[in-house]
């Protein structure tokens, strides 16, 4: 019995392979956020600052971020390293940096609008009480603020799963390169479907993520 | 004996002048209210005195330290640990509560004794409980904010400041965004307070309430004390502007 070309054998294997190459793609997406999550804080904090020298220069990578190609940004930091200093970077390694740097961006902003929302007056009233500026801003804006964001965020979360396709232009084997390549040599659609299931379920379970996190936070307003 | 002494306070905003060469005095113990339209500067001074504001020029003295002076002719803060030892002895009060959203009533109360304090949690939570009690709100110590009314939260701000046992309490318009039932709750709040000896300086709308509790009114125009004295002297001054005032709300 076949199915859409493949042989319900060949389409075992694929699976098979499709796992594997999820890992890979799950990778990207966590270290991603690992290491973005925090420097979109820094940025945030950067770009917010009134000193000059700090937030010109931020203001100027979060243009330069989220007014380029993503597939072009993975391209430099794959080749540039090479091409200027002959360092050749892992696959991986390359498409983690260039997701961090570039979500960090979209991170660094929606953290601004998050941190700008919470009312001036929780700092004047945790100054009062003689809070520090660094103690109110983790007990007791940012709370606030991760129950503000959590909707934009949970974009940019789904965002990335899919982007991580992407990483395929530097040679990452991640679902997508294997679901064309296995596309072309099977001569069926098949691969490709399974592919976006994938990416879907992983979606899917990002959602309900969100969701149970907004429902843990409802308790206040 | 005065506790705290503001003298020749200069504060602007850009071009706009807001406290002009303010100077007052609060004795230990004594309740001063704050009275004058909007725009008249009794907020911005109140704020100028918690240090949300930082002032042009002028002196504040809190209880015998000083906080900003004239120092070879330029207005200086005191160092850190002067201004921190300030912050400890006042507590503020703030128009619109500006309680934490994300913690309960009780954490509320407790998490500057612990945090800034260093108290122990059982000791910060026995004493918040006992503050409760005297505010009638012991029931809701696990509330969240979102699920009080409004004179609930004002009185649950005032035991979060009470907490950190204040020297001085300003209250901001502490009755400002309550309806006249909520406002007597907190009303008698302060009332009991006053019966406590609680230096309290409060800027309020509140004519008749400031009359029947002042030791001293201060009435404000335009960035400058425009009058000062006892609830009698204020209400019954000849004074034309303040005339006018009191007039709007005898009305």
């Amino acid at each position: 019995m076949t199915f859409g070309n493949m042989s319900i054998e060949s389409i075992k294997i694929l699976f098979e392979y499709m796992l594997k190459a999820s890992g890979v793609t799950l990778s990207v997406f966590f270290y991603t956020l690992l290491f973005s999550l925090p420097l979109g804080l820094v940025v945030s904090l950067g770009r917010m600052t009134k000193c000059k020298l700090i937030n010109i220069p931020v203001k100027i990578y979060l243009n330069i971020m989220r007014g380029t190609p993503l597939i072009l940004q993975l391209m430099f930091w794959y080749f540039a390293p090479y091409y200027i200093a002959e360092i050749r970077l892992d696959r991986t390694v390359a498409a983690i940096v260039a997701f961090t740097f570039n979500y960090a961006a979209y991170f660094a902003e929606i953290y601004r609008a998050g941190i700008e929302s919470v009312p001036k007056g929780q700092w004047e009233a945790a100054e009062v009480l003689g809070f520090g500026k660094i103690q109110t801003f983790f007990k007791i804006i940012l709370p606030q603020v991760v129950k503000r964001i959590l909707p934009p965020m949970s974009n940019e979360f789904m965002t990335l799963v899919k982007d991580t396709a992407l990483a395929q232009v530097i040679g990452v084997a991640e679902m997508y390169q294997l679901a064309t390549k296995n596309m072309s040599s099977q001569s069926s659609i098949v691969p490709l479907i399974m592919a976006g299931v994938f990416y879907f379920v992983m979606n899917l379970v990002v959602q309900q993520a969100f969701n149970a996190a907004e429902k843990k936070l409802s308790y206040y307003k | 004996m005065a506790i705290l002494e503001v003298s020749n306070i200069q504060k602007s905003f850009g071009k706009l002048q807001v406290l002009k060469d303010v100077s007052f005095k609060a004795d230990d113990g004594e309740i001063v209210s704050i009275i004058g339209s909007s725009g008249s500067g009794k907020s911005t001074l109140l704020r100028c005195i918690n240090r949300l504001e930082t002032v042009d020029a002028g002196t504040i003295v809190v209880d015998d330290q000083t906080m900003v002076s004239e120092v070879n002719g330029k207005t200086t803060y005191a160092d850190k640990s002067v201004l921190r030892a300030i912050r400890l002895k006042t507590g503020l009060v703030f128009q619109n509560f500006n309680l934490f959203p994300h913690y309960t009533v009780l954490r509320n109360i407790i998490e500057a004794p612990i945090k800034v304090l260093g108290m122990s949690k059982e000791e910060a939570e026995a004493q918040a409980m006992e503050i409760l009690k005297k505010l009638g709100l012991e029931a809701k110590k696990d509330s969240y904010p979102q699920e009080l009314s409004g004179g609930q939260s004002q009185r649950v701000s005032i035991a979060r400041a009470l907490a950190l046992k204040p020297k001085i309490l300003f209250f901001d318009e502490p009755t400002s965004a309550l309806d006249p039932e909520l406002t007597n709750e907190v009303l008698k709040v302060i009332r009991s307070l006053a019966d406590m000896h609680m230096t309290m300086i409060i800027v309020t709308h509140e004519m008749e309430f400031a009359k029947e509790l002042s030791d001293k009114i201060i009435f404000m125009d335009n960035g400058v004390i425009a009058a000062e004295g006892t609830p009698d002297e204020i209400f019954n001054s000849d004074n034309l502007r303040i005339k006018e005032f009191l007039g709007n709300y005898r009305a």
